[in-house]
């Protein structure tokens, strides 16, 4: 039971990390009908520009204080790669509109071994390793001398989530832009004759998916403490299943899949194998797409001759 | 894009190119800022510490600026100037030019890959000959094989295949672990090899028969994470990370390639040398390529290779006019898995060494960038591609004379992948439809017409 609590608090704090990876992958999939093959190394970059910026804030500038930097990373890195994403997309998407079904796919699956490797050889290839913070734990419940514990950066990472998750839903449902970006969905052509500007829709939702995932990027290194060139790869995969799982193109659809990814990857880790907890995640994206393609709260894709 | 109306005449915005210009050295400053602007490095107490490295973020921002005032005051002009000389007909006699030059090229390229070992020969001698006919003929050649195996499968069938490797990585454990433990010969076990992939292309294929495009790319890209996974982590099938060494080389029908008196050289009586050995895996890997293409070529002339080629134009037609598309992917997958399978004993056999590093998604990637900037479908723009992505990214490993500008640190290698990443979203912007885009009909009433890029309707998989 302890155990299980205790897997249940880590899951949770992985799945909001999943979560708010996959929301980029379904915004886009849902606007574009393109699979954003180098989000998962766009996270990545978040990861290594969070990573930078915070070892400027604590080595040059000298702030000491834990959630002020915290703050000011998140900002930091969310901007810069919103740029790098925005950028992305202008040069390696927009000319490819319209073209060929598979052009768009390979553009991102070159994108994505680009960035891998441009962080590669800019910033070297050992793992980075930052300084834990914020170490203390609250004992949630105790029995037999097995501490079932929440650690300070598993509650930041909650919080944090919880209300991006509340200002991006604010967004998209409230707000004459997440209007234009589900007519958008719809039907671009009939978006774009009621005087939505369709590029600059799909541009924007590049950047709040890149946005969302510089957050998990920043909450990766922080709850790991280790970032790499090729940490996007698996982590992109799994917050891709929990799109899928969650039903693609669905906003709630990707948190509730992304955590559940989180917690079937803990709960396996636990009581099965860790070796096999990758195998686990990607035979959950095996399954859910042959038995259940729409997902959990996805549309059925309706076959059009 | 909207074209410029004739009236006016195409004419270059200076000060628009120059805003542009800004906007994009703002870009580039601002994203390059951490990760050229910085470097974290580890000092002696192994804690990270940031270096910093001005000038060159700086030349990477004027390279940036230049780049786009070269785009707005040249590029673009010269595109508007060739869209308003644009000719009707133009694409189609272009496209009749191009399938005249592939008529001669084959034969060409033929008689080329058949003497590339003697040429090289004439040209090095025989101490920098092995090097070029591996790292060259033999890489490109396993290349070239894959993406034909995987253009069956995407190119013909129109399944979009992430986890090609999964197969190649069959081919190669199958060969390593039964040479090893049984003491088989290659010649037994390549064709046992590529039927055991051929059964894990239909066990794979199987449940995902439903599955269509991109989703169909991320299941066959799971799958084959899934075995890469498996391979690492069974460790007393696979060895896992440390993988199988001391796979038994291929022999000569029998002869080995060794120093040995019943070696080759000795029986032969030439004097030693580990050329013998390159040249024969060089026309081992050319044979199993060409057997592939000549496969390839025969069966589209088949029921069954129509059979792909219907159901990558139109499945919901395919299945009205009663054809069996299960059983149509089935032996896609299975054809196109027998090839990799084979490749992957060819790979063992080559390296003497395999472990699941050498069977990453990057491997799946590659082919398949391969088969589409090929041209999906195209046998000879595949193999252009091949050669020239994989030449490309393996002569960067002999660029030495860079070292002599950049200074001597200057390590071309590791931008190989850099430059392949970039070469890929490059050439389909390009031409997203491949390098050879027009197509061959298979079927034509009277007389054979080149089918344009523009009327090659893609799939849905």
């Amino acid at each position: 039971m302890e155990v299980f609590v205790q897997q249940l608090i880590n899951g949770i704090t992985l799945g909001s990390i999943y979560g708010l990876i996959a929301i980029g992958y379904t915004m886009v999939f849902g606007i574009i009908g393109m699979v954003n093959f180098a989000h998962g190394d766009v996270f990545m970059v978040s990861s290594f520009i969070a990573l930078v910026a915070a070892l400027v804030l604590t080595t040059w500038l000298g702030i000491s204080s834990v959630f002020l930097s915290l703050f000011i990373v998140l900002i930091v890195g969310m901007l810069l790669t919103s740029l790098v994403s925005w950028t992305i997309e202008r040069l390696a998407y927009r000319p490819l509109r319209g073209s060929f079904r598979l052009a768009p796919l390979i553009s991102a699956i070159g994108m994505s071994i680009f960035l891998m490797n441009f962080v590669q050889v800019a910033q070297g290839p050992r793992n980075k390793a930052v300084p834990p913070m914020l170490q203390q734990v609250i004992v949630v419940m105790e029995r037999d001398g097995y501490e079932v514990t929440v650690s300070y950066r598993q509650l930041v990472i909650w919080a944090v989530t919880a209300f991006l998750l509340l200002a991006f839903w604010y967004v998209v449902s409230k707000t004459s832009l997440g209007r234009a970006q589900r007519a958008c969905e719809q039907d671009q052509k009939m978006a774009s004759l009621t005087g939505v500007d369709v590029d600059q829709t799909i541009s924007i939702t590049f950047v709040i998916g890149a946005a969302l995932a510089a957050v998990a990027g920043t909450m990766y290194l922080m709850y790991y403490g280790v970032v790499s060139f090729s940490d996007g790869f698996v982590p992109g995969i799994k917050a891709f299943t929990a799109a899928v799982l969650g039903g693609i193109g669905s906003i709630p659809g990707a948190v509730i899949g992304g955590l559940l990814i989180g917690l079937i990857e803990t709960m396996w880790s636990a009581y099965f194998s860790i070796d096999y907890k990758d195998v686990a995640a990607f035979s959950v994206l095996v399954i859910t797409l042959i038995f259940l393609p729409q997902g959990i709260l996805g549309r059925p894709e309706v076959e059009k001759v | 894009m909207t074209a410029p109306s004739p009236a006016s005449e195409p004419r270059t915005d200076v000060a628009r190119a120059l805003k542009h210009a800004a906007i994009a050295g703002l870009v580039s400053f601002g994203m390059l800022l951490p990760l050229i602007g910085f470097r974290t490095i580890q000092d002696m107490r192994n804690e990270l510490v940031l270096e910093t490295r001005p000038l060159l973020l700086a030349s990477f921002v004027l390279l940036t600026i230049a780049g786009s005032l070269l785009v707005s005051l040249v590029l673009v002009p010269w595109k508007q100037r060739r869209a308003a000389a644009h000719i009707p007909g133009e694409s189609v006699r272009r496209a009749h030019w191009r399938a005249h030059v592939a008529k001669w090229l084959v034969p060409f390229a033929l008689g080329f890959v058949v003497l590339y070992p003697v040429i090289v020969l004439l040209g090095t001698g025989f101490g920098g000959a092995v090097k070029w006919i591996d790292n060259f003929g033999i890489q490109i050649l396993i290349y070239v094989m894959l993406g034909w195996g995987l253009n069956i499968v995407v190119g013909l069938a129109g399944l979009l295949d992430l986890g090609y490797v999964a197969f190649y990585a069959v081919g190669a454990y199958s060969y390593a672990l039964l040479a090893k433990e049984f003491g088989l010969s290659f010649w037994i076990l390549l064709p046992l090899a590529g039927t055991l992939s051929a059964f894990w292309g239909i066990l794979l294929g199987f449940p995902v028969l439903r599955l269509r495009g991109d989703y169909l790319a991320i299941v066959t890209l799971a799958f084959g994470e899934i075995i890469r996974l498996i391979l690492i982590n069974w460790v007393d099938f696979t060895g896992g990370y440390a993988g199988v060494s001391g796979i038994p080389r291929p022999t000569f029908f029998g002869i080995p390639f060794n120093a040995n008196d019943d070696g080759f050289a000795a029986v032969f009586g030439l004097e030693f040398t580990p050329l013998y050995r390159t040249i024969f895996l060089y026309y081992v890997i050319l044979g199993l390529a060409l057997l592939t293409a000549f496969v390839t070529v025969r069966l589209r002339r088949l029921p069954v290779g129509r059979a792909w080629e219907a159901l990558r134009e139109d499945e919901i037609a395919c299945r009205s006019l009663g054809l069996n598309t299960t059983n149509t992917k089935l032996t896609a997958f299975a054809m196109g898995a027998m090839f990799g399978g084979f490749a992957g004993s060819f790979f063992a056999a080559r390296q003497g060494f395999i472990s699941p590093e050498s069977f990453t998604f990057m491997e799946s990637a590659i082919i398949l960038a391969i088969v589409v900037l090929g041209g999906m479908g195209s046998m000879i723009g595949v193999a252009i591609a091949a050669v020239a992505m994989i030449g490309g990214t393996e002569i960067m490993r002999e660029l030495e004379f860079l070292k002599l500008i950049f200074g001597q640190d200057f390590e071309p290698t590791q931008y190989r992948m850099l430059l392949f990443g970039l070469a890929m979203v490059l050439i389909m912007i390009w031409k997203p439809r491949g390098l050879i885009s027009t197509r061959e009909p298979s079927a034509f009433l009277k007389e054979r017409k080149t089918v344009a890029a523009t009327f090659v309707e893609e799939g849905r998989g």
